[in-house]
């Protein structure tokens, strides 16, 4: 549904915060694209929608593609059109996303006027409906709310219902549940699931948190420093981790039960864009490393069908934790 | 490995006056909270935003007036003191923040920053005694001494809060607040983070209030759980047993949801719509009447009251 081909994101005319970023997500499938702050998760996501912030950030190279057609040079308002396959997005805090001074059915209406050209009584059914598809209580009720009316989790609810308004085949979600509490975080990534599967969206899932991605997604891509560096089922990713960085990003996961205060830790902190040299930006952090990983030219490497890996020294056997 | 209490709260209750429909109203943050601190121990609380969680670390110290209650730090009620006698216990009881960036001032040089409570309570012998403690409490947090000369936009959000846990240890406190140290670092940082707090715990025979919405960071940490939510503490058990075995509804549901790093154990999450109800329209019973399973009609008349089900083990239910 949505292929993605060798993006790279260059910033300032000086070095690339994505670079040969590539991934396919099927219908009906969740993909989690996992990182921590600045591995350019965020940044891809904004390549796929056309909302680059220029002239900062502007797309090197690479091509975007949505059921085989190819989207890379369309602005961001056609490719929401649902006539060309149509991505939305939504964001993590919800309330700035929203508009504080309109009800929400003001701003359903505005997305449902703009794809499906309707107005009067089929404009306000709609919108009643999208509520009603995120599940929100009392729907006829809460088109006349404000945004501040709405707890974090409502927010939450209203901004996938605008988003669901240009019925996209591609959904993708930036830190949805990141400022939300965990009890009214497990409800939308239920609504996240069930949507994917009613409507048979294609959803690209990004996130920091590995209890996230696993609980959610059939997929997984984790980056590092601008990179995919390992892509597996999500069973794979946390079974069998091959990537040195994947492994280490797992152990040092706090666990309750388990006994002792220690943790696992990776050593060091992970390169700002611009200090990314030529060889494995891992290297440094990497307990396996040698001379040739610092040097270009490691290359992407299938481990089994579906486990990809980007290390020259991919570990394998189970993760004991 | 625990002794004795060093830090005791009773009956503790915080409320903050609000603006709704154009008249002030009275909102409990805190209500009638009751623990204590044992020497060397690490007490997690947790709870989800706006439980008061925050509320009570900063109760604790003063920097919001409680409404009631009594917080017995070194034998003296510090709720009782006068704000010129408050100030020897600040240095006994130190905060660290979530924010190691908003906490710092930017145009300051990070040792001035980390001096700064010794500079004002005249800790120091000259300033060559000020230098060597400086660089002594940065080794103690894992940073080189040279980092007293930098700013903070200089550091990561590691060595910042690196700095920030510097600042609270430099005039060795007995206890320290820690509320949400580790939310805003990414999880290799984390762990860092954490291990540090763990090892100066052990060294300095600290005790900690660890705040954090965080289940499993609190967890991995803490000797003993609290979990609050809408102003009180519904359990207070051992942390193996709270996570083993969570006695209240709340609690079960709370670790119930929390996302597990295993797509082997994936949680059968329901779309309802179920959030805690506004703090404005507080009702005599439970808290948690609306949410809860196995509430009976008690539960929305009274408050059960925090009481001993096991050893070491607290619960607030009728019905646990």
């Amino acid at each position: 549904m949505l292929s993605v081909e060798d993006v790279t994101v260059r910033l300032a005319d000086s070095f690339n915060v994505v670079s040969g970023v590539s991934m396919r997500i099927e219908r009906g499938e969740v993909v989690g694209l996992v990182g921590e702050s600045g591995c350019g998760k965020s940044m891809t996501s904004l390549a796929i929608m056309g909302l680059l912030p220029a002239p900062q950030a502007r797309l090197q190279a690479g091509s975007i593609a949505l059921d085989g057609k190819d989207i890379t040079s369309l602005p961001p308002y056609r490719r929401v059109e649902a006539g060309c396959g149509g991505v939305a997005m939504i964001f993590q805090e919800p309330m700035t996303s929203l508009n504080p001074v309109l009800t929400i059915g003001d701003q359903l209406a505005e997305a449902i006027r703009v794809h499906d050209g309707v107005s009067g009584p089929a404009l306000r059914h709609r919108a009643q409906e999208l509520l009603e598809m995120v599940r929100m209580p009392d729907a006829a009720l809460q088109l006349g709310a404000y945004p501040h009316e709405l707890s974090g989790g409502m927010r939450q609810r209203v901004v996938i219902a605008i988003a669901l308004a240009c019925r996209p085949q591609v959904l993708i979600a930036d830190e949805p549940t990141t400022a939300l509490d965990v009890t009214v975080q497990s409800q939308i990534l239920a609504l996240i699931r069930e949507l994917c599967d009613e409507l048979s969206m294609a959803v690209l899932f990004i996130t920091h948190d590995l209890g996230v991605v696993a609980q959610l997604a059939d997929r997984v891509l984790v980056m590092y420093a601008g990179r995919i560096v390992e892509s597996a089922p999500v069973g794979t990713i946390f079974r069998e981790p091959a990537h040195p960085y994947t492994r280490g990003l797992l152990a040092c996961l706090p666990n309750p039960l388990a006994r002792g205060r220690r943790l696992q830790t990776i050593v060091g902190q992970a390169p700002r864009p611009h200090e990314i040299g030529d060889g494995c930006a891992f290297a440094a952090r990497c307990a396996y490393a040698e001379d040739a990983c610092r040097s270009p030219g490691a290359d992407w490497r299938q481990v089994d069908g579906d486990h990809g890996v980007l290390c020259r020294h991919p570990q394998s056997g189970q993760l004991v934790q | 490995m625990t002794t004795g209490p060093v830090l005791t709260v009773e009956g503790l209750t915080t409320s903050f006056r609000v603006k709704r429909g154009g008249r002030m109203r009275r909102i409990a943050a805190v209500k009638d909270v009751s623990f204590t601190l044992n020497q060397g121990e690490i007490l997690g609380i947790v709870g989800e935003t706006g439980c008061g969680k925050t509320t009570v670390g900063r109760s604790i110290i003063r920097l919001v007036k409680p409404e009631k209650g009594e917080v017995r730090f070194g034998g003296v009620n510090v709720q009782a003191l006068s704000d010129s006698k408050l100030r020897p216990i600040r240095l006994g009881i130190r905060m660290v923040f979530q924010d190691p960036f908003a906490s710092l001032n930017p145009r300051r040089k990070v040792g001035d920053s980390i001096a700064e409570a010794g500079d004002i309570h005249g800790l120091f012998d000259g300033l060559d005694d000020r230098a060597r403690q400086v660089a002594e409490t940065l080794s103690a947090v894992g940073l080189d001494p040279s980092f007293a000369e930098r700013f903070p936009h200089e550091l990561s959000g590691g060595q910042r809060q690196r700095v920030g846990i510097a600042r609270a240890i430099l005039p060795s406190p007995k206890v320290i607040i820690a509320d949400e140290p580790v939310s805003a670092l990414d999880v290799s940082v984390q762990a860092q983070v954490l291990n540090l707090l763990a090892d100066l715990q052990e060294k300095m025979r600290l005790s900690l209030l660890f705040i954090s919405h965080d289940l499993a960071v609190v967890g991995q940490i803490s000797d003993r759980v609290a979990v609050m939510y809408m102003g009180h503490i519904l359990e207070l058990a051992p942390t193996q047993e709270i996570f083993a075995k969570p006695k209240h509804p709340y609690t079960a549901a709370l670790m119930a949801a929390v996302p597990r790093p295993d797509p082997a154990v994936r949680i059968k999450g329901s779309t309802e719509v179920s959030e805690p109800p506004s703090r404005l329209e507080e009702a005599a019973g439970c808290p948690y009447v609306q949410r809860c399973p196995i509430a009976t009609a008690l539960c929305s008349k009274t408050m059960p009251p925090l009481r001993v089900v096991a050893d070491g083990e607290l619960v607030a239910c009728h019905n646990a």
